[in-house]
């Protein structure tokens, strides 16, 4: 039976030093006036419940920017596949990063599936954070249909006036809401509160662009040869923010660092970005994606166009960070825009 | 953080012992490999391993021996960077890590009964060995068999031996060519393309299979869609950047295909609209 619960905002702080009590809490936190990042929390007064997308999404408690996969002995001939985790309730995660977080399980579950992403993600519990409202100009979750949860979270907690009702997903998340004497059984009243937020979050948010999002994928589907890329081409700077922000580009490396003694050493799974000039190069120095202009379109194409041939699902969850991020200005609503007028 | 020892990851390697290598030319190094316990490297032709040399890395490399030849197998891997530096100061004795075997290989069921039209430049003749020795193992299975081979100059030419022993073949046809030889060389001088006209075929019941350079395959293909050769009938194999051999890192993406998982080896006829294969 679907379950709600609430919690009184009289009772926040109380909820989340019994959380971090539990095991390791992690929430978003502000890291300038307007940046905020998920990290550590102890007490309520370092979490920030209004808070525009992340500047690195939760991804990074995922698949680390820099995680050991092996380790080995050179003498002993000795190699081991290793994995560092540790148990993690990821608190306050907007519905956007929840769908960013479903397609890196999408992809790290492929066959042969990533033991070392899988298991990681089996200890991360995972409760979201509702958006009653937009965050702010760039994000395009409205388009994404990314502005309600689709699955992806163990608890959901939606922010009413004076509480959180909070909708119980899964045994994990009943059994972490049993241990808190001070979260309740949803009553009726709060339920008439969520609907009446969730029928005036209709009109809120709409598609951010003026294009249905099924035809996305066509969109660029016919764009290969578009001029926009050669716009692109003329602004980008090749530094890989873009797709270090993005919840869900998840290319990596794989560097071998030895120890002094070359005898111990590691692998180490570090990311990486399509977007960097010797990504595509291989080492006869033949390079795939030479021009900036080709690798945007290679982001692009991975969001809109590539990921419906194995997943049917866009890989964009319309956080708007690469857009925010970028210090060339490339923006993806006008991307989008300008690719529809070019097909005019 | 807990540290936990992974039994299943996909970066579990398996010790390769080197038992033979020597050198095929000044650049080229040939390695003959075995797998720890006598174990099977079950592979098809056209796959390769990821080879991993703890402090230097790890890097893709082709399989070149049929898997007809059991016991160990063999790569050839030609100098270039830091990894491949590293790999041929090993010698015989020494132990490499295997993962693998990666990748698609060349559908040698589909093949049989077919006229074969092998084409290789450059270091394709590598991966490309593997296909030709197991249809050569095979010979019965397969029909026409024609070898067409291509690289710089006389002395970039790997595996001459057997080179020689294709040659003496009656059921084989071999024909090489070199970009440019010193005058001593009483073979055809010229590139690859050069040979295509020359070969009579029956374009219908023949499979054509391409590995070379990136800069060959245009032309290549551009002669064998003159001879007529369905496009479904040619397989191409690519070589791309990879880190993980699986599917996930994104370096050999081309479109929306990994090359280490849908490829290396490709149909034509699925890739030629891909604008990032050719």
């Amino acid at each position: 039976m679907e379950q709600y619960l609430i919690l009184f905002k009289n009772d926040f702080d109380d909820f989340v030093e019994r959380l971090a009590k539990i095991q390791k809490l992690v929430a978003p936190v502000k890291r300038g006036s307007k940046s905020f990042a998920f990290d550590e929390v102890t007490a309520a007064e370092d979490v920030s419940l209004n808070y525009i997308p992340t500047i690195l999404p939760p991804k990074k408690y995922f698949m680390p920017q820099n995680e050991t996969i092996v380790e080995y002995e050179k003498k002993q001939n000795k190699w081991e596949a290793i994995l560092y985790s540790e148990a993690i309730t990821l608190f306050g995660v907007h519905t956007c990063d929840l769908a960013g977080i479903q397609c890196l399980n999408l992809v790290f579950s492929d066959r042969p599936n990533d033991v070392h992403y899988i298991i990681r993600k089996k200890r991360i519990l995972i409760i979201g954070l509702e958006c009653n409202d937009y965050c702010d100009e760039y994000a395009t979750c409205g388009l994404m249909d990314n502005h309600n949860a689709n699955g992806g979270y163990d608890l959901l907690m939606t922010e009413l006036e004076d509480r959180f009702v909070i909708h119980v997903n899964t045994v994990d998340g009943e059994e972490l809401m049993g241990k808190l004497a001070m979260v309740k059984p949803a009553d009726a009243e709060s339920m008439t509160m969520l609907n009446k937020m969730r029928n005036k979050k209709r009109e809120v948010f709409q598609p951010e662009i003026d294009i249905e999002r099924k035809e996305l994928k066509p969109l660029f589907e016919e764009s290969f040869q578009a001029e926009v890329w050669d716009s692109i081409h003329e602004k980008c700077l090749s530094c890989g923010n873009c797709t270090n922000v993005c919840p869900t580009c998840y290319c990596y490396d794989v560097e071998d660092e030895i120890d002094l003694d070359f005898n111990k050493g590691k692998m180490v799974r570090k990311w990486d970005s399509c977007q960097s000039r010797p990504f595509a190069m291989i080492s006869g120095g033949e390079n795939f994606r030479p021009e900036r202009g080709g690798r945007q379109r290679h982001r692009y194409m991975r969001k809109f166009n590539y990921p419906f041939e194995k997943y049917n699902r866009y890989f964009c969850t319309g956080c708007g960070r690469c857009s925010r991020t970028c210090m060339a200005k490339i923006n993806l609503k006008e991307t989008i825009e300008t690719l529809i007028e070019e097909k005019k | 953080m807990e540290r936990t020892v992974l039994l299943k990851s996909p970066y579990v390697a398996s010790e390769g012992r080197i038992i033979e290598s020597r050198f095929l030319t000044k650049e080229e190094k040939y390695f003959k490999i075995a797998l720890k316990g006598g174990k099977l490297l079950d592979f098809v032709p056209g796959q390769f391993v990821m080879v991993a040399i703890p402090g230097a890395g790890e890097a893709p490399i082709s399989i070149s021996s049929s898997p007809s030849q059991v016991g160990y197998f063999e790569i050839v891997v030609r100098k270039v960077g830091t990894f491949t530096s590293a790999i041929h100061m090993l010698e015989e004795g020494d132990m490499i890590g295997i993962r693998g075997p990666f990748g698609s290989g060349f559908p040698v069921r589909m093949l049989e009964g077919n006229d074969m039209l092998f084409i290789a430049g450059g270091l394709g003749i590598i991966p490309l060995r593997s296909l030709i020795n197991y249809v050569i193992d095979n010979r019965r299975d397969y029909g026409k068999v024609s070898i067409l081979l291509g690289c710089k100059s006389p002395e970039n030419l790997l595996f001459s031996d057997e080179l020689d022993e294709w040659q003496q073949r009656l059921d084989v046809n071999l024909a090489c060519t070199v970009d440019r030889a010193a005058p001593d060389w009483d073979g055809n001088v010229g590139l690859i393309t050069s040979l295509i006209p020359g070969v009579t075929l029956d374009s219908h019941m023949t499979y054509a299979i391409v590995v070379g350079p990136p800069v060959m395959y245009k032309y290549v293909l551009t002669e064998l869609v003159k001879k007529e050769v369905p496009e479904s009938q040619i397989y191409v194999s690519f070589e791309r950047h990879m880190k993980c051999g699986v599917g996930h890192c994104g370096h050999c993406q081309m479109g929306s295909l990994y090359c280490c998982k849908e490829g290396p080896v490709f149909n034509y006829a699925k890739i030629k609209d891909n604008i990032e294969a050719l």
